[in-house]
Protein backbone atom coordinates (compact mmCIF):
# COMPACT_ATOMS: atom_id res chain seq x y z
CA UNK A 1 0.00 0.00 0.00
CA UNK A 2 1.22 3.46 -0.90
CA UNK A 3 2.56 5.09 2.26
CA UNK A 4 0.72 8.10 3.58
CA UNK A 5 -2.10 7.67 1.06
CA UNK A 6 -5.56 8.96 1.93
CA UNK A 7 -8.36 6.46 1.42
CA UNK A 8 -12.11 6.97 1.48
CA UNK A 9 -12.77 4.13 3.93
CA UNK A 10 -10.47 2.10 6.14
CA UNK A 11 -11.90 -0.84 8.11
CA UNK A 12 -10.15 -2.24 11.17
CA UNK A 13 -11.01 -5.89 11.76
CA UNK A 14 -12.25 -8.79 9.64
CA UNK A 15 -14.93 -10.68 11.52
CA UNK A 16 -18.52 -10.70 10.24
CA UNK A 17 -18.86 -6.95 11.04
CA UNK A 18 -15.67 -5.81 9.31
CA UNK A 19 -16.13 -7.98 6.23
CA UNK A 20 -19.81 -7.11 5.78
CA UNK A 21 -18.82 -3.42 6.00
CA UNK A 22 -16.14 -4.17 3.38
CA UNK A 23 -18.64 -5.87 1.05
CA UNK A 24 -21.03 -2.90 1.23
CA UNK A 25 -18.32 -0.24 1.01
CA UNK A 26 -16.67 -2.02 -1.94
CA UNK A 27 -19.99 -2.31 -3.76
CA UNK A 28 -20.46 1.40 -3.07
CA UNK A 29 -17.25 2.05 -5.05
CA UNK A 30 -15.43 3.30 -1.95
CA UNK A 31 -12.42 0.97 -2.48
CA UNK A 32 -12.11 0.14 1.21
CA UNK A 33 -8.85 -0.94 2.80
CA UNK A 34 -9.30 -3.67 5.41
CA UNK A 35 -6.63 -4.22 8.06
CA UNK A 36 -7.69 -7.76 8.91
CA UNK A 37 -5.35 -8.27 11.86
CA UNK A 38 -2.47 -10.64 12.53
CA UNK A 39 -2.54 -14.41 12.93
CA UNK A 40 -2.87 -15.79 16.45
CA UNK A 41 -4.55 -18.80 18.03
CA UNK A 42 -6.91 -16.66 20.06
CA UNK A 43 -10.09 -15.04 18.74
CA UNK A 44 -8.06 -11.88 18.02
CA UNK A 45 -7.08 -12.89 14.48
CA UNK A 46 -8.11 -12.51 10.85
CA UNK A 47 -11.69 -13.76 10.57
CA UNK A 48 -12.34 -13.18 14.26
CA UNK A 49 -14.01 -15.45 16.75
CA UNK A 50 -15.67 -17.70 14.17
CA UNK A 51 -12.22 -18.94 13.08
CA UNK A 52 -12.10 -20.97 16.28
CA UNK A 53 -15.55 -22.51 16.01
CA UNK A 54 -16.83 -25.54 14.17
CA UNK A 55 -20.47 -25.69 13.14
CA UNK A 56 -22.41 -22.40 13.12
CA UNK A 57 -26.03 -23.49 13.22
CA UNK A 58 -27.86 -20.17 13.51
CA UNK A 59 -26.51 -18.09 10.63
CA UNK A 60 -29.51 -17.58 8.33
CA UNK A 61 -29.37 -19.21 4.94
CA UNK A 62 -27.47 -22.35 5.89
CA UNK A 63 -30.07 -25.05 6.40
CA UNK A 64 -27.59 -27.55 7.77
CA UNK A 65 -25.16 -25.12 9.37
CA UNK A 66 -21.83 -23.91 8.11
CA UNK A 67 -18.29 -24.23 9.47
CA UNK A 68 -17.14 -20.99 11.11
CA UNK A 69 -13.80 -20.76 9.25
CA UNK A 70 -15.55 -21.58 5.96
CA UNK A 71 -18.08 -18.81 6.47
CA UNK A 72 -15.29 -16.33 7.12
CA UNK A 73 -13.22 -17.44 4.12
CA UNK A 74 -16.34 -16.93 1.95
CA UNK A 75 -17.05 -13.48 3.39
CA UNK A 76 -13.45 -12.47 2.73
CA UNK A 77 -13.55 -13.73 -0.85
CA UNK A 78 -16.86 -11.92 -1.37
CA UNK A 79 -15.36 -8.64 -0.14
CA UNK A 80 -12.32 -9.09 -2.39
CA UNK A 81 -14.53 -9.86 -5.36
CA UNK A 82 -15.95 -6.35 -5.14
CA UNK A 83 -12.53 -4.74 -4.81
CA UNK A 84 -11.86 -4.52 -1.07
CA UNK A 85 -8.12 -4.34 -0.43
CA UNK A 86 -7.29 -6.67 2.46
CA UNK A 87 -4.00 -6.52 4.37
CA UNK A 88 -2.91 -9.09 6.97
CA UNK A 89 -1.78 -6.39 9.36
CA UNK A 90 -3.06 -4.58 12.40
CA UNK A 91 -3.14 -0.92 13.27
CA UNK A 92 -0.64 0.00 15.98
CA UNK A 93 -1.98 3.51 16.58
CA UNK A 94 -4.75 5.81 15.36
CA UNK A 95 -5.05 9.59 15.49
CA UNK A 96 -8.71 10.53 15.36
CA UNK A 97 -8.11 14.24 16.03
CA UNK A 98 -6.76 14.85 12.53
CA UNK A 99 -9.01 15.02 9.49
CA UNK A 100 -8.64 12.70 7.63
CA UNK A 101 -7.81 10.40 10.55
CA UNK A 102 -4.33 8.82 10.71
CA UNK A 103 -3.63 5.09 10.98
CA UNK A 104 -0.26 3.60 11.79
CA UNK A 105 0.93 0.08 10.94
CA UNK A 106 4.14 -1.16 12.53
CA UNK A 107 6.10 1.43 14.54
CA UNK A 108 3.52 3.51 16.43
CA UNK A 109 6.15 6.19 17.05
CA UNK A 110 6.72 6.88 13.36
CA UNK A 111 6.19 10.60 12.71
CA UNK A 112 3.61 10.09 9.95
CA UNK A 113 0.71 7.67 9.74
CA UNK A 114 0.95 4.76 7.32
CA UNK A 115 -2.35 5.76 5.78
CA UNK A 116 -5.17 8.22 6.29
CA UNK A 117 -8.91 7.72 6.00
CA UNK A 118 -11.82 10.09 5.42
CA UNK A 119 -14.07 7.55 7.12
CA UNK A 120 -12.94 4.90 9.59
CA UNK A 121 -14.97 1.81 10.46
CA UNK A 122 -13.91 0.09 13.67
CA UNK A 123 -14.72 -3.63 13.82
CA UNK A 124 -11.92 -4.87 16.06
CA UNK A 125 -14.26 -7.20 17.90
CA UNK A 126 -13.60 -8.88 21.20
CA UNK A 127 -10.89 -11.25 22.27
CA UNK A 128 -11.16 -14.21 24.57
CA UNK A 129 -10.25 -13.69 28.20
CA UNK A 130 -7.69 -15.87 29.91
CA UNK A 131 -7.54 -16.70 33.61
CA UNK A 132 -4.32 -14.73 33.98
CA UNK A 133 -2.53 -17.43 35.99
CA UNK A 134 1.22 -17.81 35.68
CA UNK A 135 0.96 -21.54 35.02
CA UNK A 136 -1.65 -20.94 32.38
CA UNK A 137 0.85 -19.25 30.04
CA UNK A 138 3.65 -21.63 31.02
CA UNK A 139 1.53 -24.67 30.11
CA UNK A 140 -0.02 -23.18 26.98
CA UNK A 141 0.48 -25.81 24.31
CA UNK A 142 1.17 -28.45 26.98
CA UNK A 143 -2.41 -29.12 27.97
CA UNK A 144 -3.73 -25.57 28.18
CA UNK A 145 -5.46 -24.57 24.96
CA UNK A 146 -7.19 -21.50 23.56
CA UNK A 147 -8.73 -23.42 20.66
CA UNK A 148 -10.90 -26.49 21.31
CA UNK A 149 -11.49 -27.13 17.62
CA UNK A 150 -7.72 -27.16 16.96
CA UNK A 151 -6.59 -29.17 19.94
CA UNK A 152 -9.48 -31.39 21.04
CA UNK A 153 -7.96 -34.18 18.97
CA UNK A 154 -4.94 -34.41 21.30
CA UNK A 155 -7.19 -35.31 24.24
CA UNK A 156 -8.59 -38.56 22.92
CA UNK A 157 -9.59 -40.76 25.90
CA UNK A 158 -8.26 -38.15 28.30
CA UNK A 159 -9.76 -36.05 31.08
CA UNK A 160 -10.69 -32.50 30.18
CA UNK A 161 -11.65 -29.40 32.17
CA UNK A 162 -13.55 -26.52 30.57
CA UNK A 163 -13.67 -23.27 32.53
CA UNK A 164 -16.72 -21.03 32.00
CA UNK A 165 -20.52 -21.11 31.86
CA UNK A 166 -21.59 -19.30 28.70
CA UNK A 167 -22.53 -20.56 25.26
CA UNK A 168 -18.94 -20.84 24.12
CA UNK A 169 -17.96 -22.85 27.21
CA UNK A 170 -20.77 -25.35 26.65
CA UNK A 171 -20.11 -25.49 22.94
CA UNK A 172 -16.49 -26.37 23.68
CA UNK A 173 -17.51 -28.89 26.34
CA UNK A 174 -19.91 -30.63 23.96
CA UNK A 175 -17.37 -30.63 21.16
CA UNK A 176 -14.70 -32.05 23.46
CA UNK A 177 -16.89 -35.01 24.48
CA UNK A 178 -16.16 -36.38 21.00
CA UNK A 179 -12.58 -36.92 22.15
CA UNK A 180 -12.25 -37.00 25.92
CA UNK A 181 -13.37 -39.62 28.43
CA UNK A 182 -14.77 -36.96 30.72
CA UNK A 183 -15.38 -33.24 30.55
CA UNK A 184 -15.73 -31.27 33.77
CA UNK A 185 -17.19 -27.78 33.42
CA UNK A 186 -15.96 -25.50 36.19
CA UNK A 187 -18.21 -22.48 36.61
CA UNK A 188 -17.99 -19.73 39.19
CA UNK A 189 -21.76 -19.51 39.68
CA UNK A 190 -24.59 -21.95 40.32
CA UNK A 191 -26.37 -21.09 37.07
CA UNK A 192 -25.19 -21.06 33.50
CA UNK A 193 -25.30 -17.99 31.29
CA UNK A 194 -25.59 -20.26 28.25
CA UNK A 195 -28.74 -20.47 26.13
CA UNK A 196 -31.43 -23.00 27.02
CA UNK A 197 -30.72 -25.21 24.01
CA UNK A 198 -27.01 -25.47 24.89
CA UNK A 199 -27.81 -26.16 28.55
CA UNK A 200 -30.21 -28.96 27.61
CA UNK A 201 -27.61 -30.56 25.37
CA UNK A 202 -24.92 -30.32 28.01
CA UNK A 203 -27.10 -31.68 30.84
CA UNK A 204 -28.08 -34.63 28.65
CA UNK A 205 -24.50 -35.52 27.80
CA UNK A 206 -23.21 -38.33 30.01
CA UNK A 207 -19.58 -37.32 29.69
CA UNK A 208 -20.16 -33.82 31.07
CA UNK A 209 -20.20 -33.07 34.78
CA UNK A 210 -20.40 -29.67 36.46
CA UNK A 211 -18.42 -28.17 39.31
CA UNK A 212 -20.58 -25.25 40.47
CA UNK A 213 -19.63 -22.12 42.41
CA UNK A 214 -15.98 -22.85 41.78
CA UNK A 215 -13.06 -20.75 40.67
CA UNK A 216 -9.85 -22.11 39.15
CA UNK A 217 -6.99 -20.76 41.27
CA UNK A 218 -4.09 -22.65 39.67
CA UNK A 219 -3.17 -25.03 36.88
CA UNK A 220 -0.94 -27.89 37.97
CA UNK A 221 1.75 -29.85 36.16
CA UNK A 222 5.47 -29.73 35.41
CA UNK A 223 6.01 -30.77 31.81
CA UNK A 224 2.32 -30.94 31.01
CA UNK A 225 -1.02 -30.32 32.69
CA UNK A 226 -1.91 -32.79 35.44
CA UNK A 227 -4.77 -30.96 37.15
CA UNK A 228 -6.39 -27.74 38.27
CA UNK A 229 -6.85 -26.34 41.75
CA UNK A 230 -10.34 -24.95 42.43
CA UNK A 231 -11.81 -22.96 45.28
CA UNK A 232 -15.44 -23.39 46.23
CA UNK A 233 -16.88 -19.86 46.42
CA UNK A 234 -19.14 -20.33 49.47
CA UNK A 235 -16.92 -22.40 51.74
CA UNK A 236 -13.54 -21.22 50.43
CA UNK A 237 -12.48 -24.84 50.41
CA UNK A 238 -9.72 -25.72 47.93
CA UNK A 239 -9.52 -29.01 46.09
CA UNK A 240 -7.85 -30.47 43.02
CA UNK A 241 -9.35 -31.93 39.87
CA UNK A 242 -7.05 -34.25 37.94
CA UNK A 243 -7.07 -33.44 34.24
CA UNK A 244 -4.95 -33.66 31.10
CA UNK A 245 -6.37 -30.64 29.34
CA UNK A 246 -7.68 -27.21 30.29
CA UNK A 247 -9.82 -25.15 27.92
CA UNK A 248 -10.64 -21.63 29.04
CA UNK A 249 -13.90 -20.07 27.82
CA UNK A 250 -14.71 -17.41 30.40
CA UNK A 251 -15.88 -14.76 28.00
CA UNK A 252 -14.61 -11.93 25.87
CA UNK A 253 -13.44 -8.35 26.26
CA UNK A 254 -13.78 -5.72 23.53
CA UNK A 255 -10.54 -4.74 21.77
CA UNK A 256 -10.60 -0.99 22.35
CA UNK A 257 -7.07 -0.17 23.59
CA UNK A 258 -6.23 1.70 20.39
CA UNK A 259 -9.03 4.18 20.99
CA UNK A 260 -8.59 4.93 24.68
CA UNK A 261 -8.73 8.67 25.29
CA UNK A 262 -10.01 9.32 21.76
CA UNK A 263 -13.43 7.67 21.67
CA UNK A 264 -16.19 7.40 24.21
CA UNK A 265 -15.95 4.02 25.94
CA UNK A 266 -18.50 2.68 28.47
CA UNK A 267 -17.71 1.16 31.89
CA UNK A 268 -17.51 -2.34 30.46
CA UNK A 269 -14.95 -1.19 27.89
CA UNK A 270 -17.20 -1.12 24.81
CA UNK A 271 -17.23 1.72 22.27
CA UNK A 272 -20.32 3.87 22.61
CA UNK A 273 -22.37 4.36 19.43
CA UNK A 274 -25.46 6.45 18.71
CA UNK A 275 -27.70 7.19 15.70
CA UNK A 276 -26.77 3.90 14.10
CA UNK A 277 -23.05 3.29 14.24
CA UNK A 278 -21.69 6.80 14.87
CA UNK A 279 -19.10 7.35 17.58
CA UNK A 280 -18.38 10.71 19.22
CA UNK A 281 -15.92 11.54 16.41
CA UNK A 282 -17.50 12.49 13.06
CA UNK A 283 -16.47 10.06 10.33
CA UNK A 284 -15.56 7.31 12.78
CA UNK A 285 -18.04 4.43 12.98
CA UNK A 286 -18.08 1.26 15.10
CA UNK A 287 -19.80 -2.07 14.48
CA UNK A 288 -19.82 -5.64 15.76
CA UNK A 289 -18.72 -6.92 19.15
CA UNK A 290 -16.47 -3.95 19.89
CA UNK A 291 -19.64 -1.91 20.53
CA UNK A 292 -22.18 -4.61 21.38
CA UNK A 293 -22.32 -6.26 24.77
CA UNK A 294 -25.93 -7.32 24.38
CA UNK A 295 -26.39 -9.51 21.31
CA UNK A 296 -22.87 -10.58 20.23
CA UNK A 297 -23.98 -12.84 17.39
CA UNK A 298 -22.39 -13.34 13.98
CA UNK A 299 -25.59 -12.18 12.31
CA UNK A 300 -25.97 -9.03 14.44
CA UNK A 301 -22.30 -8.21 13.87
CA UNK A 302 -22.80 -8.59 10.12
CA UNK A 303 -25.94 -6.43 10.32
CA UNK A 304 -24.16 -3.64 12.16
CA UNK A 305 -21.26 -3.87 9.68
CA UNK A 306 -23.73 -3.17 6.91
CA UNK A 307 -25.09 -0.21 8.90
CA UNK A 308 -21.58 1.19 9.41
CA UNK A 309 -20.82 1.02 5.67
CA UNK A 310 -24.07 2.83 4.83
CA UNK A 311 -23.44 5.43 7.57
CA UNK A 312 -19.89 5.97 6.25
CA UNK A 313 -21.13 6.29 2.68
CA UNK A 314 -23.68 8.97 3.69
CA UNK A 315 -21.06 10.79 5.73
CA UNK A 316 -18.69 10.88 2.75
CA UNK A 317 -21.51 12.07 0.48
CA UNK A 318 -22.27 14.89 2.93
CA UNK A 319 -18.59 15.92 2.88
CA UNK A 320 -18.62 16.02 -0.90
CA UNK A 321 -21.75 18.17 -1.08
CA UNK A 322 -20.69 20.69 1.58
CA UNK B 1 8.70 -26.33 -4.61
CA UNK B 2 11.59 -28.14 -2.87
CA UNK B 3 11.61 -25.60 -0.04
CA UNK B 4 8.34 -27.00 1.32
CA UNK B 5 8.12 -30.75 1.77
CA UNK B 6 5.56 -33.12 3.27
CA UNK B 7 6.83 -35.57 5.86
CA UNK B 8 5.34 -38.45 7.85
CA UNK B 9 6.08 -40.58 10.91
CA UNK B 10 8.14 -42.85 8.65
CA UNK B 11 10.16 -40.17 6.87
CA UNK B 12 10.66 -37.75 9.78
CA UNK B 13 14.11 -38.97 10.90
CA UNK B 14 15.57 -38.98 7.45
CA UNK B 15 14.02 -35.71 6.31
CA UNK B 16 14.69 -33.75 9.49
CA UNK B 17 17.51 -35.63 11.26
CA UNK B 18 19.76 -35.92 8.23
CA UNK B 19 19.08 -32.50 6.74
CA UNK B 20 22.19 -30.35 6.34
CA UNK B 21 20.13 -27.15 6.60
CA UNK B 22 17.68 -26.14 9.38
CA UNK B 23 14.13 -27.45 9.06
CA UNK B 24 10.93 -25.87 10.37
CA UNK B 25 8.37 -28.60 11.02
CA UNK B 26 4.77 -27.39 10.79
CA UNK B 27 2.48 -29.63 12.86
CA UNK B 28 -0.98 -29.05 11.40
CA UNK B 29 -4.35 -30.62 10.60
CA UNK B 30 -7.17 -30.06 8.17
CA UNK B 31 -9.73 -28.99 10.79
CA UNK B 32 -7.58 -26.27 12.36
CA UNK B 33 -8.48 -22.70 11.31
CA UNK B 34 -5.30 -20.99 12.57
CA UNK B 35 -3.17 -23.62 10.74
CA UNK B 36 -4.65 -22.40 7.45
CA UNK B 37 -3.62 -18.85 8.27
CA UNK B 38 -0.03 -19.90 9.01
CA UNK B 39 0.49 -22.15 5.95
CA UNK B 40 0.90 -19.36 3.35
CA UNK B 41 3.24 -17.46 5.69
CA UNK B 42 5.49 -20.53 5.91
CA UNK B 43 5.48 -20.84 2.12
CA UNK B 44 6.73 -17.24 1.91
CA UNK B 45 9.41 -17.83 4.53
CA UNK B 46 10.58 -20.99 2.76
CA UNK B 47 10.99 -19.33 -0.62
CA UNK B 48 12.63 -16.23 0.89
CA UNK B 49 15.20 -18.46 2.64
CA UNK B 50 15.56 -20.94 -0.19
CA UNK B 51 18.66 -23.14 0.20
CA UNK B 52 19.13 -22.04 3.83
CA UNK B 53 15.93 -23.34 5.36
CA UNK B 54 13.37 -26.02 4.64
CA UNK B 55 9.74 -26.17 5.75
CA UNK B 56 8.38 -29.65 6.44
CA UNK B 57 4.63 -30.15 6.88
CA UNK B 58 3.50 -32.93 9.19
CA UNK B 59 -0.20 -33.76 9.38
CA UNK B 60 -0.83 -34.73 13.03
CA UNK B 61 -4.02 -36.59 12.12
CA UNK B 62 -2.10 -39.05 9.93
CA UNK B 63 1.11 -39.00 11.98
CA UNK B 64 0.31 -39.14 15.69
CA UNK B 65 3.64 -40.75 16.67
CA UNK B 66 5.80 -37.79 15.76
CA UNK B 67 3.38 -35.34 17.35
CA UNK B 68 3.49 -37.39 20.55
CA UNK B 69 7.27 -37.71 20.46
CA UNK B 70 7.66 -33.94 20.52
CA UNK B 71 4.79 -33.42 22.98
CA UNK B 72 2.72 -31.46 20.51
CA UNK B 73 -0.68 -30.88 22.14
CA UNK B 74 -1.72 -27.73 20.34
CA UNK B 75 -1.69 -26.79 16.68
CA UNK B 76 -0.30 -25.11 14.81
CA UNK B 77 3.05 -25.84 16.50
CA UNK B 78 6.23 -24.89 14.67
CA UNK B 79 9.49 -26.57 15.68
CA UNK B 80 12.85 -25.47 14.32
CA UNK B 81 15.38 -28.31 13.97
CA UNK B 82 19.09 -27.88 13.41
CA UNK B 83 21.29 -30.97 13.03
CA UNK B 84 18.29 -33.01 14.10
CA UNK B 85 17.86 -31.14 17.41
CA UNK B 86 14.83 -29.00 18.24
CA UNK B 87 16.10 -25.45 18.82
CA UNK B 88 12.97 -23.31 19.04
CA UNK B 89 9.25 -23.79 19.35
CA UNK B 90 6.26 -21.62 18.51
CA UNK B 91 2.82 -22.67 19.71
CA UNK B 92 -0.12 -21.07 17.94
CA UNK B 93 -0.49 -18.93 14.84
CA UNK B 94 1.82 -15.93 14.55
CA UNK B 95 2.59 -13.19 12.06
CA UNK B 96 5.51 -13.54 9.65
CA UNK B 97 7.53 -10.97 11.60
CA UNK B 98 7.01 -12.82 14.88
CA UNK B 99 7.94 -16.19 13.37
CA UNK B 100 11.10 -14.78 11.81
CA UNK B 101 12.23 -12.98 14.94
CA UNK B 102 11.87 -16.23 16.88
CA UNK B 103 13.67 -18.42 14.34
CA UNK B 104 16.25 -16.15 12.70
CA UNK B 105 18.77 -16.22 15.59
CA UNK B 106 19.03 -20.00 15.05
CA UNK B 107 19.66 -19.86 11.31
Amino acid sequence: MESGATREVVILGSGPAGLTAAIYAARGELKPVVLEGEPSSSSDQPGGQLMLTTEVENFPGFTHGVLGPELMVSMRAQAERFGAEIHTERASRVDLTSDPVGIWIGDPKAPDPTLRARALIIATGARSLMLGLENESRLLGYGVSTCATCDGFFFREKRIVVVGGGDSALEEALFLTKFGDSVTVVHRRKELRASKIMQDRAFKNEKITFRWDSVVTDILGNERVSGVRVREANTGEESEIGTDGVFVAIGHAPSTELFAGQLEIDEAGYLVTHDGTETNVPGVFACGDVQDHVYRQAVTAAGSGCMAAIDAERYLASLASS
Amino acid sequence: MDDVITISDDTFDEAVGLSDIPVVVDFWAEWCGPCKVVAPILDEIASAHSGKLKVAKLNVDDNPRTAQRFQVMSIPTLLLFKNGEAQARIVGARSKTQILSEFEPHL
